[in-house]
């Protein structure tokens, strides 16, 4: 990799011994991807995985208080990911006891470690930071830094920046010397089409589905996906935007897609069309039968496969303001149909605390409420990485939270259905 | 004995018994258990990988396409590195993916008195070759010894 001097310098230890490790970090990270050189992030705000204090993870805070110690705080302000605590979402005496005495003994510390390296603001916590609400929305060509990877495919595919799926920890130090190794989906190259998805089914694909078998199929490829915008339109309206966030949410869960591109509707395929697609790219044809299919596939891991959902978790990666409104009247109508005032099984619905904010000033928060949904800024994610939640049985409609839990995936109707009562 | 030649990302010569996956390997569903509650063998806590749950990955040879999933997959491996909970050598059939990759820098950056190589690019027959229980042994250049 070939630096300049300026770089060269840092790396040289001329600016203390931390910041010459960090840079050697990012060095060998680009050497791995025969990077030619560093490029400057010039994204307004980073956005980092890590927002959980668990105590096994107490290797990555010592890390980050060599770098506070050092005086070599982050370069940008930065969101994280959500919060793994609320006490408004249900748990037993012995989770709470778990969460706050073994697990997560750490999140105060970690929390104001953060603070200290330069956290945008004591509500930065979410996995969707491009939402309005949060205020990390970068720029169409923007080089970014970021880890998560539901925000990263986001942030490339919808919003035409530039980032690669960057691990934790990797995330804040391209913040910390400013530049980021030039290779992958930071490239022309990098970003062009190895598969084109042909979508033939009869009726609206399920984003969440949709994804799981994108991402399964294709890995960390690029996928050119025709025929989507037939469902959800050639506009990147709130539904369409809140449809390709759980749609890539699911690609970078399930498989490992850092972008895609879809035929005339997101901003590069809109530009440049099949010109997308590289020479050789393979085919893979979704109908009806294909997400049945991949649907059929997923591991029912409950000890009782027929036991009764004990939670129900809506909003991995957290909901937009406009699903939050949806959902509202679809309950409603649900609810009324099945003759029930409020859900029959415990429901969460999660969301930024931007969104939440922004919800509460809604007509449509006292009527969910009504409902007896609970709204939180939690990540599901990280209430059910736990024994105690292995064996409860735990419904969702997020394919992320089915893959790293043993949540069970179900479709948002499904789920409607269910929580109110009604029969699948 | 059969041999492959890849390419290092970290250095480093060790010997251990082959576990195998032909899937990408998610790091975070893998690991992620067995660090937080202490299981002494590391065994794979990821459900939907069905050749790797269940099985012991503390110092055994990890033989694998790519790692997926979450984007903590880097960090996870580098707490493991420095717990000492880690594979004893991860070798990837094809090129190493950037999750991966930011988990074997960060452990050899940052982590002292842990060596956990890391070889890429070792080719599809590699994968279809290699069985569990095989006897690795990885050298300095990037040679892979399999028996």
């Amino acid at each position: 990799m070939i630096l300049t001097k300026e770089q060269q310098a840092i790396l040289d230890g001329e600016h203390g011994e931390t910041l010459a490790k960090v840079m050697k970090t990012l060095v060998m990270y680009g050497d791995a991807f025969e990077a030619e050189k560093l490029v400057p992030i010039t994204s307004k705000y980073n956005h980092l995985v890590t927002s959980f204090g668990l105590k096994v993870m107490s290797p990555v805070y010592d890390l980050m208080q060599k770098i506070l110690d050092a005086g070599v705080a982050s370069g940008q302000k930065f969101s994280v990911d959500p919060r793994p605590l609320d006490k408004n979402v249900p748990a037993n005496f012995l989770q709470n006891f778990v969460f706050n005495k073994f697990m997560y003994t750490k999140q105060s510390f970690y929390e104001d470690q953060l603070e200290k390296l330069g956290l945008m603001d004591k509500n930065a916590f979410t996995c969707t930071c491009y939402m309005d609400e949060v205020g990390n929305k970068p720029k169409k060509g923007d080089i970014l830094s970021w880890a998560e990877s539901s925000a990263v495919v986001y942030a490339n595919s919808v919003l035409g920046a530039r980032c690669n799926r960057n691990s934790g920890i990797i995330d804040i130090m391209g913040s910390i010397v400013g530049y980021v190794p030039y290779f992958g989906l930071l490239t022309d190259e990098g970003r062009r089409a190895t598969w084109i998805v042909k979508v033939e089914t009869t009726k609206k694909p399920e984003a969440q589905l949709l994804g799981s078998a994108i991402g399964m199929k294709v890995m960390e490829d690029v996928p050119y996906v025709v025929g989507l915008d037939k469902w959800i339109g050639s506009e990147l309206n709130d539904s369409a935007c809140a449809y390709l966030k759980d749609f890539g949410a699911a690609t970078a869960s399930n498989g490992a897609v850092g972008l895609y591109h879809i035929a005339g509707l997101t901003p590069e395929a809109v530009e440049q069309g099949e010109s997308l697609i590289a020479e050789g790219a393979r085919e893979y044809i979704i109908d009806d039968a294909e997400l049945e299919r991949v649907k059929a596939g997923y591991p029912v891991i409950w000890k009782n496969p027929d036991a009764k959902p004990k939670l129900c978790f809506v909003g991995c990666p957290h909901l937009s303001l406009e699903q939050l409104k949806d959902w509202t009247e679809k309950l409603e109508t649900e609810l009324k149909k099945n003759g029930n005032k409020k859900v029959t099984i415990p429901t969460v619905f999660t969301a930024s605390p931007g969104v939440l904010a922004a919800f509460e000033k809604t007509e449509y928060a006292p009527r969910l409420k009504a409902t007896g949904v609970i709204t939180s800024y939690i990540c599901p994610l990280m209430y059910m990485n736990n024994p105690l939640c292995k064996k409860m049985p735990v419904i969702t409609s997020s394919n992320k939270l089915r893959t790293y839990t043993s949540a069970r995936y179900y479709t948002d109707a499904e789920i409607l259905t269910t929580i109110t009562g009604g029969k699948i | 004995m059969k041999q492959f030649k890849g390419r290092v990302i970290t250095p480093g010569k060790v010997t251990a018994e082959a576990v195998v996956t032909k899937e990408g390997f998610n790091t975070l569903a893998s690991l992620q258990m067995a660090l937080q509650f202490g299981d002494k063998e590391v065994k794979c806590g990821d459900q939907s990988n069905k050749e790797l749950y269940g099985k012991p990955l503390l110092g055994k040879a990890l033989c694998l396409p790519q790692t997926i999933g979450s984007t903590t997959g880097g960090l996870v491996l580098y707490c493991a590195c420095a717990m000492g909970k880690n594979p004893a050598c991860m070798l990837f059939a094809s090129h190493i993916d950037s999750l991966a990759a930011a988990g074997a820098v960060l452990a050899d950056v940052w982590v002292e008195g842990v060596t956990m190589p890391v070889v890429d690019s070792l080719g599809d027959e590699f994968l279809d070759y290699v069985k569990d229980g095989m006897t690795v042994t990885v050298k300095e250049d990037g040679t892979v010894e399999l028996a």
